[in-house]
């Protein structure tokens, strides 16, 4: 038993905002109050909330052991702050059956760091054809109800319109790499910068149409459908209109399409190459209006590790993707909570409280209550660091800040009242 | 040169002033061509390597001929015979010609950016013989070279390039490298070849050749590059020659004094006429000739030497 003695606890599920202490006794909240005696934790000047919830990470594990592993992929989310994340099926083989997606959850608790919910693949092999053995997962240990092709759309609206219908049953959700196969055939986003760097153009139109056909059929089979990593003005403005009409949609930001653009690409860096493509400030101003707006649900990281040497090469020939848990919180802080756009309460929502409600993992996202279960994140929101690289716990280096200056860094992440960071550094007790 | 100007990445990297050095070293050393001895002893001991991964006659033999005659040891080194094909990355490519002493590489890639990346991979000086879709700048600086001489200023002079702007590092470069020394270009092309965000090199687009032909000082014609194009853009080549294409029947509406210019290869009968191409109005021949001297131009700049010492 301990008590998380002194910090400001921001709870948006419970509406809490203010200086309290937190008894934990075991796996859970057992007390929440002022002046609460007993062995303490000083969390003076650091803000207490429910840990951090990923919906969209790449572990790699199995297949692409090189790039990051289910237990090095923990330590990077402990690190961040996150109890519970969620790695797409994009691995060799995919996690398209309940074998793989029991696997990657059994490793995720015999790691013990951080909650591991495997999303499954929509389609078998994600050859986007037939459907994968949905129910299947659903049915196995890791109780799958997120599905996604990411790294890949849904190729052809006949399949996404089954697989809408066939996860309705279980009350699940397809999640949407929304970019039109047909206009995929590029390296960064078109416009100025691609025009002078002559790098083949991804145009922003390519995003806006998957989301739109996406939503007609939501729209027709009632299901429900989250746009992963939504990057462009029009698509967010599509979901606006959507969520309008009460068609049963979420979507998601990463923080680099947030606190990055195209100009990045200037150096020809691949660090800075990713899917969908670091857009132009318009569509970036557009994000932050549509986090104002509440027509974003949550930050997603699309943590995607790759190894120094696939990194390391020319642009056309790198894959796309960036690592992200451990920066997220400082990046959250950095561009959205410091500059006024959201207050600190709905930047825990988006960190924690509205994916854990997409995910469907009451277990997180608070509240920060007795009898509920201690997932918590404790962080200093004054600390000023810099990234770097090689510092950082994942496998991999590819972060698209390294050197810059972010505010707010994590001190511990408890998990079921257990420290999986303890000032700043991973227990291994 | 700035000191900081340690390679030739984009002709962006070069100020007006540094162009200008460039055009007034070449035209030293373009007398050092027409000389019987085309030799002078500026870089003896000196390594440049010519690391090819795509084709080039051209380009290749230019370069070589230039640090040649700088008296530097040259050493090709082209894709089909290097250790590209045995999977060997440009990195472990750049460190080992650097072990081996290679002073200046001189860079043909078929990735936009990969001199960007070779330049943070190496110490020596690193010039970008076209990569890609995105540059070309000594094309560039050769062609300014070749107007400059024919026309004395590149002030007001206006510039029409004509074809697959999208997929011709010789327009990214020509277009920006033209408009940074004060000429206004003209980017003429079928909407599909021209990209996205094109003004930002400094230009005008215009999808129609005809109404702008008769004012055009430089007709700068592009080949289509068909080995980068990954959809169909054009109904077919016969339609970009109709609505694109010097054609017998525009080359005697041109101005007087206008020029014809192309980097090569030549495509006769889908950019340009038989006759155009022999017309006395292409500089065609002019701008290989301009390519050593203003190739010996750079690699001296760049290698250390100084706009006003004694080339020669």
């Amino acid at each position: 038993m301990f008590v998380l003695k002194g910090g400001r606890v921001v709870d948006p599920a419970s509406g809490v905002d203010r200086q309290l202490d937190v008894r934990i006794d075991g796996d859970q909240v057992v007390e929440v109050g002022s002046s609460l005696d007993g062995k303490g934790v000083d969390c003076r000047g650091a803000i207490v909330a429910p840990g951090f919830v990923d919906l969209h990470v790449h572990f790699r594990e199995p297949g692409g052991e090189d790039a990051e592993t289910i237990e090095s992929g923990s330590r990077a989310a402990a690190m961040g702050g996150y109890t519970a994340v969620c790695p797409m099926p994009n691995t060799d083989p995919p996690q398209d059956n309940a074998a793989v997606v029991d696997y990657v959850w059994r490793r995720g608790r015999e790691v013990g760091l951080v909650d591991v919910y495997p999303t499954g693949a929509v389609s078998a092999g994600r050859r986007g054809e037939a459907l994968a053995p949905m129910r299947e997962m659903y049915n196995s240990v890791a109780r799958v109800r997120m599905f996604s092709d990411d790294g890949d759309p849904v190729p052809t609206a006949r399949l996404m319109r089954r697989a809408l219908e066939y996860v309705s049953a279980i009350d699940g959700v397809i999640i949407e790499h929304a970019e039109d196969p047909s206009l995929r055939d590029g390296q960064m986003h078109e416009g100025d910068v691609s025009a002078v760097l002559g790098l083949a153009g991804l145009p922003a139109a390519s995003e806006e149409i998957c989301v739109v056909r996406d939503i007609a059929l939501a729209r027709m089979t009632g299901a429900r459908l989250h746009i992963a990593h939504i990057s462009t003005a029009e698509a967010v403005d599509a979901v606006r209109r959507a969520k309008a009409e009460g068609i049963r949609i979420t979507c998601e930001v990463t923080p680099h399409h947030l606190a990055l653009t195209d100009e990045a690409v200037r150096t020809f860096d691949a660090n800075f190459k990713v899917a969908p493509p670091l857009r132009s400030q318009r569509h970036v101003d557009a994000l932050k209006e549509g986090i104002a707006n509440g027509t974003i649900d949550a930050i997603a990281t699309d943590h995607a590790p790759h190894p120094a040497h696939a990194k390391d090469k020319e642009f056309d020939y790198a894959p796309c993707g960036m690592v992200g848990l451990e920066t997220a919180l400082g990046v959250v802080l950095t561009e959205l909570v410091d500059p006024g756009i959201i207050t600190l309460e709905r930047a825990m929502d988006m960190l924690s409280v509205a994916p854990a409600t997409i995910l469907g993992a009451p277990d997180h996202g608070g509240p920060v209550a007795p009898g509920h279960p201690a997932n918590l994140v404790v962080f200093d929101p004054e600390e000023t660091w810099t990234v770097d690289a090689m510092a950082l716990t994942s496998r991999s280096r590819n972060t698209p800040f390294s050197g810059r200056k972010l505010r707010g860094r994590v001190i511990h992440t408890i998990l079921r009242g257990e420290f999986s960071v303890r000032d700043g550094e991973i227990d291994h007790g | 040169m700035r000191p900081e100007v340690k390679h030739l990445l984009s002709i962006t990297d070069l100020g007006r002033d540094e162009i200008e050095e460039v055009l007034h070293t070449a035209a030293s050393f373009e007398a050092i061509g027409e000389r019987e001895i085309k030799k002078v002893p500026t870089l003896r001991g000196r390594t440049v390597v010519n690391l090819f991964y795509e084709n080039s006659t051209r380009t290749r033999v230019s370069f070589e001929i230039a640090a040649k005659r700088l008296s530097a040891d040259v050493i090709n080194v082209s894709s089909s015979a290097s250790s590209v094909e045995k999977g060997e990355s440009l990195r472990d490519t750049a460190k080992t010609l650097r072990a081996l002493g290679a002073d200046a590489i001189v860079l043909r890639h078929p990735a936009s950016g990969a001199p960007a990346l070779l330049a943070r991979f190496t110490d020596a000086v690193v010039i970008n013989a076209g990569d890609g879709s995105h540059e070309h700048p000594t094309q560039a600086l050769l062609d300014m070279y070749t107007v400059q001489k024919h026309f004395g200023s590149l002030e007001g002079l206006r510039i029409g390039i004509i074809g697959d702007i999208a997929h011709s590092r010789v327009a990214r470069s020509g277009a920006l490298g033209f408009s940074r020394m004060g000429a206004r270009v003209f980017v003429i092309a079928p909407p599909t070849m021209i990209p996205v965000g094109v003004r930002a090199f400094g230009c005008t687009e215009l999808t129609e050749l005809d109404p702008v032909l008769g004012q055009l000082d430089v007709v700068y014609l592009l080949r289509l590059q068909r080995e980068r194009h990954r959809e169909p853009l054009l109904p077919s080549e016969h339609e970009f020659w109709a609505t694109y294409g010097l054609t017998r029947e525009r080359l005697v509406r041109l101005k007087d004094d206008a020029v014809v210019m192309h980097p090569g290869p030549m495509n006769r009968g889908v950019e340009i006429d038989w006759d155009a191409a022999e017309s006395s109005a292409t500089l065609v021949e002019a701008q290989v000739s301009a390519g050593v001297a203003v190739r010996m131009a750079l690699i001296y700049l760049l290698m250390g030497g100084q706009a006003t010492a004694e080339v020669a």
